[in-house]
């Protein structure tokens, strides 16, 4: 345990960050910065013992930015080698950052599978609903009929809900946040960390030259906010609008928004072990309903890094091998 | 009569389900246990199990045993047991003219004879067998009255018709039977212990009472080296080299791997030996099993990841971060046929080039072949030490053919091998950390194990400044690291042994090879010598960069020819890097290994 007080200041590399003025990705740092160094005082996590692993992408060029043990991967395999870290050296605090194209296109596989195993390790997915390092192309997380240089006549595909995939691969932790609410993403980030098992971060985040004002329309000011998305509070109802006058209750097993003095409106439940509510939460589209923000599912599940590390303590205490001496004796051997 | 005789090749075939690999495996720790050389080759198809009594369901298991260290499996069999008419038929063009075949006379039906594809009901003579010693025996009837009592139901009392096999096989080459029981008492539960050893008894009682064979065979005990010894194969061999590589650096081990014939065994191996503190990950894929490896090298274990050819051409993007960031990776490629899914349990060299470039930009690799199943355990470790130490990853070509072929083997003691020290960094010593500062001689760039105080640093594929790691974009910068690379690359041969040659150091022919075709290769140069011939052995483990002395020893040879089971790889990275020699060719690409005899037709007609 290290007594350090550390700042934002601590967590800044020396690299000049590149991203476009305007990047929502900026946003995301300083919130990360903050809390790391939230992390690194109140739990007493030293800095060396932060870990940040990603793949490709504009995002992904975000270790480079965080004065910690930092590595960037190749396309979409973030999640793969931050698995490798964790399980080799599960004493460090493991970070993935990702976006959209690298976490569920090219690195899909690797996503779910990371979720499912539930790996010790917190991720950051940049979701911009866009591919911006390769200058504009559709993501699996584009709206349909969306206009870019490779659907020159809008994508005929449907989307994919990060949330509703972590739920449905069995994640332990999902929450979402959008990159302007740089106090509630700081927030998310540190209960992440803390969160035992693999935990997953959405945020809304704009990217200015290739998919401007994709979140606008739901996430684009303060005011839009509060009108449009709901911060979700385990044990608390969920209301929101500015006026606090709706609700969210279910209508057999769907949602359904409702005035807030309805007693049919839901108190969140983070905790329960069900995931339907929380996949119809992290389901939730603007207009018919609001974005959800906040965590919408935080669980307890033996984590894989621990249980890998619990298996070899178990099987050497018990062992009757030593080393590799013993090894090449045992078994059939003979004399000559 | 006994006969003396100083080798024996015995071929076990049968139904995938007729436990063919089990019989063969048997039989040979039943004679490398009496003190034989041994060497095996199991040759099965892919299918699990195709459909029964089908020639492209049998399954093979040849054993070579012998009076000395047996270098290979042998070419032809002097004994086939056939447990039906499919698995005569495709082992026919295995036999010696005088061999004798045992068959299960029960299994020699019609209805047998249809599903194997003969048009009439004289398989012998279809397939023009008639003047060979063939042994009917009523295997599955004599196996059903040996379990008279013991209430097995029709299934298992077949099951255990393989013993009766062996024990026909151990009586004819006078093997006793004592090892066998014994395994059988350990391996099996219940009443299949008392099944299984009544029909061995059976088996063997069978022959000797019957007069079935003219004679039985003693082949004498092979002088060997004094020591312990235990029967091992390529890919038991290569996981047990990792893990002794593991132990000497003092860092724990990782494998990320995903299961792929015939590579599989080597990361079931290492699953086993959580009691040695050894980590396996069994991952998504071939690319997650290779990126799982890079994350735990960064993160300060010994990371390896194992796969045969399908799997390398799904690592070469991962293979090139890691050379990309300089951490120590064994990637292990347990070759089969290609290309595509190819011949996956049949046995090949046609990776060694995908090994050598198979990745994008200038991305030079340690390329390290083993060559018999024993000595996987001697490279695997070797591929570990120059790993770690060089900061490089090591690639390790091993073959269908070793890594599921096994021999008897003088266990090492760890204590003979070399230690093995990472240059880990512990503390800063200038102002910040220069992760790409290298060793002046070894050109290896340091090891700093996140987790460390003041070391923080961040690395990745971008191009890397030479010094600090950050990003680099400047021209002049990327080429000098990639000079760098290379040069780290080639500085490995500083630092292995000169390269080997068998027999006399000038001649007529110079039959060079690499990897697992030694054992054939060494027996057919001795057979050429036996006739006179001044022909000498050059075998390479060691491919990139290769050894010192290579040339000194091509000059002194009238002729070269290269022989490998592709199309002229090696031949042609050799023309590459010494264009100064010519060289000819002997190749094959048919999934199996070379047979000696055809080694000296082709050696035959250079001398």
């Amino acid at each position: 345990m290290s007594n350090c007080i550390y700042s934002a200041a601590d967590f800044r590399s020396d690299q000049e960050v590149k991203w476009c003025p305007g990047c929502g990705d900026h946003a995301v740092l300083s919130s990360m910065q903050n809390a790391l160094a939230q992390i690194a005082s109140e739990d007493g996590v030293p800095r060396e013992k932060f870990a940040v692993v990603s793949g490709i992408g504009c995002s992904s060029r975000f270790p480079y930015y965080v004065r910690t043990y930092g590595f960037h991967g190749i396309h979409g395999r973030a999640a793969a080698i931050a698995t490798g870290v964790k399980v080799a050296n599960p004493e460090l605090n493991v970070w993935v950052a990702t976006g959209d194209g690298d976490a569920l296109a090219i690195g899909g596989n690797h996503f779910i599978h990371a979720v499912r195993r539930n790996v010790d390790m917190s991720m950051v997915l940049f979701n911009n609903e866009i591919y911006g390092l390769t200058k504009g192309q559709y993501s699996p997380t584009t709206k349909i009929g969306k206009v870019t240089k490779t659907s020159p006549f809008g994508t005929v595909e449907k989307p994919f809900k990060p949330g509703e995939l972590a739920i449905g691969a069995g994640g332990t932790f999902f929450a979402r946040s959008v990159d302007a609410e740089v106090k509630l993403t700081q927030e998310l980030l540190v209960a992440a960390a803390r969160h035992r098992g693999m935990a997953v971060v959405e945020t809304l985040v704009n990217c200015v030259i290739f998919n401007d004002k994709t979140h606008a329309a739901y996430a684009g000011d303060k005011a839009t906010r509060v009108e449009n998305t709901i911060v979700l509070r385990h044990g608390e109802r969920m209301v929101f609008g500015s006026a606090g006058d709706r609700g969210l209750a279910l209508d057999g097993q769907r949602l359904r928004v409702v005035d807030s003095d309805s007693p049919d409106v839901l108190v969140h439940d983070a905790h329960s072990p069900n995931p339907m509510v929380h996949f119809l939460l992290a389901g939730m589209s603007w207009p018919e309903f609001p974005v959800a923000l906040g965590i919408i599912r935080q669980v307890d599940a033996p984590t894989y890094d621990a249980e890998v590390a619990r298996q070899v303590e178990e099987v050497r205490s018990a062992a009757t091998l030593c080393d590799v001496d013993s090894l090449l004796h045992s078994g059939s051997v003979w004399e000559v | 009569m006994e006969k003396i005789i100083k080798d024996a090749v015995v071929r076990f075939s049968g139904d995938s389900g007729d436990g063919m690999q089990l019989t063969g495996t048997l039989f040979s720790d039943a004679g490398a246990l009496s003190g034989h050389g041994i060497s095996t080759f199991p040759d099965y198809p892919s299918e699990i199990r195709a459909p029964q009594g089908t020639v492209a369901g049998v399954s093979g298991f040849q054993v070579h045993l012998g009076s000395r260290k047996m270098a290979t499996p042998g070419d032809k069999c002097d004994a086939l047991v056939a447990m039906n008419p499919a698995a005569l038929k495709a082992n026919t063009r295995w036999l010696k003219r005088d061999s004798t075949i045992i068959v299960d006379a029960d299994a020699f039906t019609d209805k047998e004879f249809r599903k194997a594809g003969f048009v009439d009901n004289d398989p012998i003579g279809e397939l023009g067998l008639t003047d060979y010693n063939i042994v009917m025996c009523h295997i599955t009837t004599m196996t059903r009255d040996a379990l008279d009592g013991l209430g097995l139901d029709n299934k298992s009392a077949a099951r255990c018709k393989n013993m009766f096999a062996l024990g026909i096989c151990l009586y004819l080459y006078n093997i006793p039977l004592d090892h066998t029981l014994s395994y059988i008492s350990r391996k099996f539960k219940g009443a299949m212990v008392e099944a299984n050893s009544r029909v061995l008894n059976a088996g063997y009682n069978f022959a000797a009472n019957n007069h079935l064979f003219a004679n039985t065979y003693d082949v004498p005990k092979a002088t060997l080296e004094k020591g312990t010894y235990r029967t091992i194969n390529g890919n038991q061999a290569t996981a047990w080299g990792l893990i002794a590589a593991a132990e000497k650096s003092g860092r724990p081990l990782f494998c990320g791997s995903y299961p792929i014939t015939p590579a599989t065994v080597i990361l079931e191996e290492l699953a086993k030996r959580r009691d040695l503190g050894v980590k396996t990950v069994q991952a998504e894929d071939e690319i997650a099993g290779i990126c799982t490896a890079i994350g735990a090298a960064f993160a300060g274990n010994f990371a390896v990841t194992t796969t045969s050819g399908p799997g390398l051409s799904l690592k070469s993007e991962a293979m090139g971060l890691a050379v990309m960031t300089e951490l120590p990776l064994v990637i292990v490629d347990v070759q089969r046929g290609g290309p595509s899914t190819g011949l996956p349990t049949k046995t090949e060299q046609s990776d060694l080039l995908q090994a050598l470039y198979g990745r994008n930009g200038e991305a030079p690799m340690v390329v390290v072949a083993a060559s018999t199943p024993s000595d996987c355990f001697h490279y695997a470790f070797w591929a570990g030490k120059i790993a770690m130490e060089r900061m490089t990853p090591v690639l390790l070509l091993t073959d269908g053919f070793i890594a599921n072929g096994s021999e008897p083997w003088r266990v090492p003691s760890l204590g003979d091998y070399p230690s093995i020290a990472p240059p880990i960094v512990s503390e800063l010593k200038d102002e910040i950390y220069f992760c790409y500062d290298r060793d002046p001689e070894a050109f290896a760039r340091t090891w700093a194990i996140p987790g460390t105080t003041g070391l923080e640093h961040r690395i990745g594929g971008l191009e890397k400044d030479k010094r600090i790691g950050c990003v680099s974009h400047d021209p002049a910068n990327h080429a000098e690291m990639t000079r760098l690379r290379a040069e780290k690359v080639a500085r490995v041969a500083d630092f292995l042994p000169v390269q080997e040659l068998l027999g006399d150091a000038e001649g007529d022919l110079l039959v060079v090879g690499w990897g697992g075709t030694r054992g054939h290769l060494q027996t057919a140069v001795e057979e050429m010598c036996a006739r006179g011939k001044r022909v000498s052995l050059c075998h390479f483990n060691w491919i990139n960069p290769l050894p010192r002395g290579v040339e000194e020893i091509f000059g002194r040879f009238k002729r070269i020819v290269v022989c490998e089971l592709n199309m002229g790889q090696f031949a042609g990275y050799l023309r590459m890097n010494l264009p100064q020699f010519t060289y000819e060719q002997c190749n094959k690409v048919q999934g199996l290994p070379f047979t000696v005899d055809e080694l000296c037709k082709c050696f035959e007609s250079y001398v």
